[in-house]
This record gives structure tokens, C-alpha cells and sequence, in this order.
């Protein structure tokens, strides 16, 4: 099972490689990783998406939890957070499937942030799951370059996670 | 006062009560070796090799319970430690190393003597400082030796570039330490221990299993009470000898691989396991499937990444084992009654252990011809002081020890257990000697392992170090050629050890005392003499070749299914 875990670092020379080493050596998969300082200057904040079965993602939790530099864990595999993704995609579009790029660049609420007479390069963002669905639908078009920032989350309600 | 940042290194060990370091000079480290040849106040030990240094500080951190210091330069200096790190960190010993590193302005340059020691050894340390300011200086030693020795202690590595080294600034050590995202959690939850009070009195079958965790927590006291209250039998891992007195009878002695028959039963046919600073290690579970079929499962421990990492747990408790067994100690003591009812209902499961101990004991066929090594273990229990520190190195004679030489008191087995590091027994025995000059220090070895430390003799020598070296020389590397006797058809693949070495002129080479003999009429002898000897002495027994370490749980065999017969 797929799960989200935000991830609340001090700012420690290291830190990054301390968590990605911690994965790889314990075999735990990664799917995406982001990694940003927080409104709190000593801190950052990473959001990892893994995967694994409950046992796996209790020992993710704990290895984490672990490391000297992480202040905070949270698993968000409920279903209680909203997360978004960005993606830039350049695709082809010629004569007839220009039109076929911009109907789905509006579907999708996405933007054109550049063109030239062969190619759109669009800017969509949303759930990972939509992002997924946009990509389907513009692959058959011709796919040139594809960069997805990972996925970030934030927890739903009105209570806020300091960092 | 203004001291520069090497001065101020060493104001930070003795701060932090440090009196020994075990450490190898180098260009990174020469400031340093500058600053500490006006300082008196701790005693350096050059070993002989950096790796021999870092078992050192490991050897006198497990004796004493204090953290233990190694210092090597950079590069290679550095790298060299990289194995006794690794020894530390799997057995959570905690330990400083510093290391050199060349000038902040030059990392990442491929200097001179430079590598990327905190990259390399991330995965087996508990966490690791770049110095990048020589005012961090004071605050991250503090950080460092308060992380070693808290929650569930292990190696933390400071490297420190010459530039910072040199640097000045005024010399404060901070009073206390605040680290907001290390908070090890040291109390058991009352409710949990509460609860696992009433398991223990639900079963009737129970075995405390016991690991390291109560020896580097110096719990041995509160389970001894505990174990002999409830009156339930203690089985201990290697890591964990000597937290239950060996002698005792409700001791099974180790489990496992090469642990006990009875030890092995009583897990299988236990309704509940109490498993205290112990993490359920393959060697210790045999086939995972079929360990402890009956039992329910009470895991106390300080890292609760340990709980339920190989075994399902039905009831954990994430605290320090000491503070647990008092709480559990307390209450046993409010239920007198019941606690007496529960020992009387434990007879069935006494006697059947007692029918287990009878029908297979710990036992080797002597012989008047030629020297069995467990009966030189035996012997060296016999003639040894009550608190002789025994310091292991890795293969049959270890399993040996471990089997024969019944330790009743805590730190008292040194030993590499999690990683296994032949090369370890030496260097150990040295750093607990150095920490402990008038007690009786003594290495046992094979004949392999021993090389793989051998220069050390040099370090013992120079500096009064007693310590008694046993080798039990069976001219094989033993465990593996037991392995290749019994998996692989005798095709014993480069583990004879073709050239017989001459170990009675290597001792007077470095200046120590020699002795040798394949007779058993003569151990105890040779014992005696070698006891008798002020300085370091090397015992050589020839042993016989192809005795095997039994019983055997083969590798991914069930705990019950041992191999009993030599
Ligand atoms: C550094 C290292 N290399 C290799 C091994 C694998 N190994 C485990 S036991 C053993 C044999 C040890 O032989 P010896 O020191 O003579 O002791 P014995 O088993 O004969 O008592 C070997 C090679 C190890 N544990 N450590």
C-alpha cells in the first residue's frame, strides 16, 4: 500500500542523506521525495511517498522517528491529508493535435507556459491521481520531456502542524 | 579563556570525565597531538593500528559502562576504524571517535589523506558532526558524548578539520544539553507494566529472555531480583551473559544457535516470553516460522524500532529496561499472595526443565591425551579471579566460552556479537585493562582470529598492560571449518591454517612471557604460571583439530531441531 509521510527535519548538514540512506540500506522503497525549509528557519520539511505492508511502514515510522535530526513523523496513509503535485510536460503539438492539447490543458485546469509551432509545455498541478490522468490522455500525443516535483501534503482541518 | 580548537577538544573529553583515549597521531590530528603533549590530565594509548584503538574504546566502554574514545587521523587513519565502529554500533556500545579531516577550505577537493568518513560510516553510527566552526566545538561534544551514552547508546563519529583545529575562541562548555529532536524515552508506561504483570501471572509457562540491554543498562541487579521472585527461568543471548548468575538454578544458560538444549525447549514449549533488552536476532530465533509457537510475547526495550521487527509482539513496552524491572519489581511485591501461588503453579515447568537439563547438559567428551577446549575454559573459570573480565574473539572458542564459562556477574564478556569481528578479542581485553589495571583481564582466541590483532602485543607491553592471551590453537579457522565438516563434505576450503605459528617466540619477540603445550595434563599448569605473570602472557593451547561447537542449530533450522552428537 502507497502512503504519504511528511517528514519534520532539523536543518543539519547531512540530513537529507541521513533519511535517504536510512531507506536504501533498510530496503525501503521511495517513490518521491521533496524536501523544502518550513516557515521555521531550522527546520525542513520532506515529504516522502513509500510503500510497503503495515509491518514495513511501522518500521519506517520508527527508524525515522530514530534519526537524532527528525523532529516529527507523520503518516498520512489515511486518507486525512490533501496532497498536491506539479508537473511540467512538454508535448508535441502540430496542426491538428494543438487543438487536442488545449482541450485538455482546460479540462484539467492546467496552463500553456510556453509554446513554439511544434511543442506546448504545460504546468498542471493537483492530486498525483490527476496528474496520472492528464499524462494518459496527452501521452498518444507525443510525450518530449515529463517532470513531476513529487507529491506534498498537508493535513486536512484546521489544525496546523508547526514547522 | 581563548584556547584554540584542539585545546578546547581536549577541555571537552575531560569535562566529560573522559581519563583514557585510544589514539593513532596523523597530519589532520597533529594540532591536537600538540595540545595533549602538555596535558596531563588524560592518558593517551597508542595502539598499533586504528582498528585495534577502536575496539580498545569499545573494550573499556563495555567494561566500565562508560563511554569509551578513539582518535584517528584522516584518510586512512579514519577508514581504519571503520570496523571497529561497525563492531560498536551493532552491540550499542557508546563511543566517541574523532577524526581528523583536512581543512574546511579543502573538503570535497580529494585532498591529501581526505575521504568522506561521515558518509561511509553513516549506516553504522548513531549519528555523526562535521566541525565547521571551532565555536561548535565545545557545544557538539557535549551533543556528541550525551548521544552515545543516552537512550539506546552507540558510536558517534565528530570529525574535525585541521583548519578548526587552529582556529581560537573562548572555551565554554555548555552546562546542559538540549537536542529538541532526541528525546529517548526512559520510562516504561506504568499501565504496560502493569499489564504485563497480570501475563505473567496468567502463564504458566513463562522464560525471561534476556539480551544485552540489561547488561548496557545496567539492569542486571533488578532481573536477578525479578527472575528469582517470580521464580521463572532466564535464558540469555551472548550479548546478555552475565546479567543472570550462570550458576543459578533457574538459569538455562544461552539460547540459539549454539545455545542449550533445554534453553532451546523451553522457548518452544513456552506459553510466554518475556524478552527483555533483547531484539529476537537470527541466531537467536533459528526459522522464524515455527519460534515459540505457544508463547505470547512481552518485549521490553529502549528502541522501540526493535519491537516487532522479526517476531509479532503481543504486549511491548518501550523504556529503559532498569526502570521497567523495578516497576515490575514493585509490583510483585504488592501481590505477595499471588505471586506465591504463581511460583507453586510453575512446578510442572520447572521439573520438565530440569527433565530437559538431565536428559542433554552442556557436555563434551574429555580426554587424558589430548586438550579439549572446552576443558581449558573450564579450567580458566576454575583458576580465574571472581571478576575476571573474559575478552572473546569471533569463532568456536567464543561459543565455548559462551557455553562453559558460566558468568555470573555483568561486563564481565566481552564480546562481538551482533557483527562478529574476528581481529576483536585483543584490542577489547586492552581497553578494559587499561580501565581496570588490577583486575584480571584475559582474551580468549583462536588461532585465526588472533592475527588479525596480533601487533597489539606491542601496545600491552608498552604499557604494563597484564593482559592474559589464551589461544585455544586448533591451526583450522574452526567455525568455518565446522561449517564446511558438516554443510559442505569435509571439503575444507582455505581454512587450515597451513603454517603453524611458533606463538612462544612471538611473545618474547614483543617482550612478553610465552607458553605452549598440547598436554592436558598441563593446562592447569600453564594457567597457574601464566596468572602468576606481572605483565601480558601468551597461553597456546593445541587443541584438538576437529572438535566441533555443539549443540547446533544449522541455519534456518527450528530451535528444536538440534544437531546433538559430535
Ligand atoms: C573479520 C572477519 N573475517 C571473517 C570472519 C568469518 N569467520 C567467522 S569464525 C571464523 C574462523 C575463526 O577461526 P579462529 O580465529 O581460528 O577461531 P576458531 O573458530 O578456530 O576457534 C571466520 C573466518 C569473521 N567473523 N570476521
Amino acid at each position: 500500500m502507497q502512503h504519504t509521510i511528511s517528514v519534520l527535519v532539523e536543518n543539519e548538514f547531512g540530513v537529507l542523506s541521513r533519511v535517504a540512506s536510512l531507506f536504501s540500506g533498510r530496503g525501503f522503497n521511495i517513490d518521491s521525495l521533496t524536501v523544502a525549509p518550513t516557515n521555521d528557519e531550522g527546520l525542513s520539511r520532506m515529504t516522502i511517498v513509500t510503500r510497503g505492508d503495515d509491518q514495513i511502514l511501522e518500521q519506517i515510522n520508527k527508524q525515522l522517528n530514530k534519526l537524532i535530526d527528525v523532529l516529527k513523523v507523520l503518516d498520512f496513509s489515511d486518507g486525512s491529508a490533501i496532497e498536491r503535485e506539479m508537473a511540467l510536460i512538454k508535448v508535441t503539438a502540430e496542426d491538428e493535435s494543438r487543438a487536442e492539447v488545449l482541450r485538455i490543458v482546460d479540462i484539467f485546469r492546467a496552463k500553456i507556459i510556453d509554446v513554439t509551432p511544434k511543442s506546448y509545455t504545460i504546468e498542471a498541478t493537483g492530486n498525483p491521481l490527476k496528474i496520472d490522468a492528464i499524462l494518459d490522455l496527452l501521452r498518444p500525443l507525443g510525450l518530449k520531456e515529463l517532470v513531476r516535483t513529487g507529491a506534498v501534503a498537508i493535513g486536512r482541518g484546521a489544525k496546523g502542524w508547526k514547522g | 579563556m581563548r584556547m584554540n580548537g584542539a585545546r578546547i577538544m581536549l577541555e571537552c573529553l575531560k569535562k566529560e570525565g573522559v581519563d583514557t583515549v585510544f589514539g593513532y597521531p596523523g597530519g589532520t590530528v597533529i594540532n591536537i597531538y600538540d595540545e595533549l603533549f602538555s596535558f596531563k590530565e588524560i592518558r593517551h594509548i597508542l595502539p598499533r593500528h586504528e582498528q585495534a584503538g577502536t575496539h580498545a574504546a569499545d573494550g573499556y566502554a563495555r567494561a566500565t559502562g562508560k563511554v569509551g574514545v578513539a582518535l584517528a587521523t584522516s584518510g586512512p587513519g579514519a577508514t581504519n576504524t571503520v570496523t571497529g565502529i561497525a563492531t560498536a554500533y551493532m552491540d550499542s556500545i557508546p563511543m566517541v571517535i574523532i577524526t581528523g579531516q583536512v581543512p574546511t577550505p579543502l573538503i570535497g577537493n580529494d585532498a591529501f589523506q581526505e575521504v568522506d568518513i561521515i558518509g561511509i560510516t553513516r549506516p553504522c553510527t548513531k549519528h555523526s558532526f562535521l566541525i565547521r566552526d571551532v565555536k561548535d566545538v565545545a557545544s557538539i561534544m557535549k551533543k556528541a558524548f550525551f548521544i552515545a551514552r543516552t537512550g539506546r547508546p552507540g558510536p558517534v563519529l565528530v570529525d574535525f578539520p585541521k583548519d578548526i583545529q587552529v582556529a581560537q575562541t573562548e572555551f565554554v562548555y555548555p552546562e546542559t544539553v538540549e537536542i529538541r529532536s532526541y528525546k529517548p524515552n526512559l520510562e516504561g508506561h506504568p499501565r504496560q507494566v502493569e499489564k504485563a504483570f497480570k501475563m505473567i501471572l496468567e502463564s504458566r509457562r513463562p522464560v525471561l529472555y534476556v539480551g544485552g540491554g540489561v547488561v548496557l543498562g545496567d539492569a542486571a541487579e533488578q532481573l536477578t531480583v525479578l527472575a528469582r521472585k517470580l521464580s521463572v527461568p532466564v535464558t540469555t543471548t551472548l550479548m546478555g551473559l552475565g546479567s543472570f548468575p550462570g550458576d543459578d538454578s533457574l538459569s538455562l544458560g544461552m539460547l540459539g544457535m549454539h545455545g542449550s538444549y533445554y534453553a532451546n525447549m523451553a522457548m518452544t514449549h513456552s506459553d510466554l516470553i518475556i524478552a527483555v533488552g533483547s531484539r529476537f536476532d537470527d541466531r537467536v530465533t533459528g526459522k522464524l516460522a515455527t519460534f515459540a509457537p505457544h508463547a505470547r510475547i512481552i518485549h521490553v526495550d529502549i528502541d522501540p524500532t526493535s519491537i516487532k521487527k522479526n517476531v509479532r509482539v503481543d504486549l511491548p513496552i518501550v523504556g529503559d529496561v532498569k526502570d521497567v524491572l523495578t516497576k515490575m519489581i514493585k509490583q510483585a511485591d504488592k501481590a505477595k499472595e499471588k505471586v506465591t501461588e504463581f511460583v507453586a503453579s510453575l512446578n510442572p515447568w520447572q521439573e520438565e526443565i530440569t527433565g530437559w537439563k538431565m536428559k542433554h547438559p552442556l557436555s563434551y567428551k574429555n580426554s587424558s591425551t589430548i586438550i579439549k577446549p572446552q576443558f581449558v575454559i573450564q579450567k580458566l573459570r576454575e583458576l580465574s579471579d571472581d571478576d575476571a573480565i573474559i575478552a572473546t574473539d569471533v569463532g568456536q572458542h567464543q561459543m565455548w566460552t559462551a557455553q562453559f564459562f558460566q558468568f555470573n556477574r555483568p561486563r564481565t564478556l566481552l564480546t562481538s556479537g551482533g557483527l562478529g569481528t574476528m581481529g576483536y578479542g585483543l584490542p577489547a581485553a586492552m581497553g578494559a585493562q587499561a580501565a581496570f589495571p588490577g583486575r584480571q583481564v584475559i582474551t580468549i582466541c583462536g588461532d585465526g582470529g588472533v592475527q588479525m590483532n596480533i601487533q597489539e602485543m606491542a601496545t600491552l607491553v608498552q604499557n604494563k598492560l597484564p593482559v592474559k592471551i589464551v589461544i585455544l590453537n586448533n591451526n583450522f579457522l574452526g567455525m568455518v571449518r565446522q561449517w564446511q565438516e558438516l554443510f559442505f563434505d569435509k571439503r575444507y576450503s582455505q581454512t587450515c591454517m597451513e603454517l603453524p605459528i611458533d606463538f612462544v617466540k612471538l611473545a618474547d619477540a614483543y617482550g612478553a612471557k610465552g607458553f605452549s603445550t598440547s598436554k592436558p595434563g598441563d593446562v592447569e599448569k600453564v594457567i597457574k604460571q601464566a596468572f602468576k605473570e606481572n605483565g601480558p602472557v601468551i597461553m597456546e593451547f593445541k587443541i584438538a583439530r576437529e572438535e566441533k561447537v555443539i549443540p547446533m542449530v544449522p541455519a534456518g533450522a527450528s530451535l528444536n531441531e538440534m544437531v546433538l552428537n559430535a
